[in-house]
């Protein structure tokens, strides 16, 4: 080995994958090359706190300069690579400079899904970049109109960030309710819930007809007939995954950079990692799956640097995830698409745990919402139930004097 | 100069488990391990300003609840990322069934 370690996406996974590759004692070249002027930043913030912070925020970073430098991490920011040459082990930057790569790790994530009828309308906008954010930051102001169209995480956390900020919103959803993928019915009213509270609009099985701009704003007709106006729209429908560069280098791909339980895509010496990624889910019987997910965009990231090394170690984890909106917390742990049955479990103040059970009674996910952080221990307990194929007894599941705890350590 | 306060009483927690203690503006987790020593540190992750009391307590591991940040929370120190700044600890002793922390 000489050419050294490539990374190409300097998002969450492409960041924590160079520092990885360091922390597990590799000592030769890392490129980490990302599309966006900022050092490495968390995404998270960017729907919640950066929306509604009194003070103008600023990129979360995941590492300063000095860790770059201290860490001899080349970064290479504000850099598209045009094409990987896998036969010669290198990546053509836009700029035309050759960089050469022993292994590569595919870290490009996804991109906000589009809306074909909003290609043209200048009020309509998606969220990745702290940009985007920023720019839809200055749009939140007392009364502006704000459409969110699509109600999954990203449309509901911006609805209740414009609200906070004292925007009328209105959620309109093509799906019978909202987060309709991964977040059971019964949580899911609760959030609908309170949004309405909060004086938001909500509108399901409704689809979008046309789209016309004005100077100042938006006229969206929905299915109903009806016409909404909107100061600004913002199209959260989901994410798909970047894929191009893999495509064009001849590597597989389906929904996502197909890779094995290593992460190494049909190329032995290029791996994928995080959103871009479609992989097989250990936990699940290898089910293959892409998830939207920061802590899995970390682990696989880690996960990347050390089988990149010749480590090998497959992917184990649960995919895990949540939302905050207004005071509420949601945790995931597991897909509940899995489970047949489900028991709950109430933790007092409002807050629960629906544990998803399939039909042999193992535990395969665990749903839980409360205010703040309540649900977070019992959610992260359920987890590693949930890692053990744990077959918990659903009476002592439903019982919350029963410690979760005790239930690990049988 | 020593400011020892009186934070709870040694059967509020259970072992391997923590508490969050608020005081004169500031916030503290208190822990009792799980061979029935009690431990303090801040009570904030010094990743996002969540409160760590609401974390799960493993061994002499406190993990915040949202980012999954690992701390030991006897000698304070980082486990990793996405936390990078160790957690400040304060002294703890046990009299008479109270805990007392020493907040400085």
């Amino acid at each position: 080995m000489q050419n050294g370690m490539v990374i190409i996406g300097a998002g969450e996974c492409g960041a924590r994958a160079a520092f990885a590759l360091r922390e597990n004692g590799y000592d030769g070249p890392v490129t980490l090359i990302g599309t966006e002027q900022h050092l490495p930043y968390e995404r998270p913030p960017l729907s919640k706190d950066a929306m509604v912070s009194d003070s103008h925020p600023s990129p979360r970073t995941i590492a300063g300069d000095e860790q770059f430098s201290e860490k001899r991490i080349d970064f290479i920011a504000r850099s598209t690579v045009a094409a990987i040459n896998r036969p010669a082990r290198h990546v053509v930057l836009e700029d035309g400079r050759q960089i050469g790569y022993d292994r590569l790790l595919l870290a490009t994530g996804a991109i906000p899904r589009a809306l074909p009828l909003a290609a043209n309308s200048k009020h309509c906008v998606t969220l990745r970049s702290f940009e985007d954010a920023m720019a839809i930051r200055a749009r939140f102001q007392p009364d502006a109109r704000i459409v969110v169209i699509g109600g999954g995480f990203i449309g509901l956390e911006l609805a209740a960030s414009a609200r906070r900020r004292g925007a009328k919103v209105t959620v309109i959803e093509a799906q019978a309710r909202i987060m309709m993928r991964g977040v059971p019915e019964e949580i899911a009213h609760i959030i609908d819930s309170r949004h309405r509270a909060e004086g938001v609009s909500i509108l399901c099985n409704t689809g979008i007809v046309s789209i016309v701009d004005n100077a100042e704003n938006v006229a969206i007709t929905v299915s109903s007939g009806n016409v909404i106006a909107a100061d600004l729209a913002i199209i959260g429908i989901g994410a798909t995954p970047v894929t191009a560069l893999a495509e064009a280098s001849g590597l597989e791909t389906g929904n996502g950079i197909v890779v094995n339980e290593w992460l190494q895509t049909s190329d032995p010496d290029v791996f994928a990692a995080g959103d871009c990624c479609a992989f097989p889910l250990a936990i699940y019987g290898g089910r293959r799956v892409r998830l939207e997910a920061w802590r899995n965009a970390q682990e696989q990231g880690t996960l990347a640097a050390r089988n990149m090394l010749g480590a090998l170690e497959p992917h184990q984890s649960v995919p895990w995830f949540w939302s905050d909106q207004y005071e509420l917390g949601l945790q995931v742990a597991g897909l509940a698409d899995e489970g047949t049955q489900t028991v709950r479990r109430d933790l007092g103040d409002g807050a629960f745990i629906l544990f998803h059970l399939d039909e042999n009674g193992r535990l395969v996910a665990a749903s839980g919402i409360g205010t703040g952080n309540a649900v977070a221990k019992d959610i992260r307990l359920a987890e590693m139930l949930i890692a053990r194929s744990a077959r918990p007894d659903p009476n002592q599941l439903a019982e919350s004097a029963v410690k979760l705890k005790s239930l690990l350590a049988a | 100069m020593s400011n020892w306060i009186e934070a709870c009483t040694s059967d509020e927690i259970d072992e391997e488990d923590v508490m969050r203690f608020d005081h004169d503006g500031r916030t503290f987790a208190i822990y009792r391990s799980p061979d029935d020593e009690f431990f303090a540190t801040d009570g904030l992750c010094t990743h996002e300003h969540i409160h760590l009391a609401d974390g799960l307590v493993m061994d002499e591991i406190i993990e915040c609840p949202k980012h999954n940040g690992r701390f030991n929370y006897k000698t304070g120190e980082a486990k990793g990322a996405p936390v990078c700044v160790n957690l400040k600890t304060y002294p703890v002793r046990v009299e008479a069934g109270k805990v007392l922390i020493e907040v400085g």
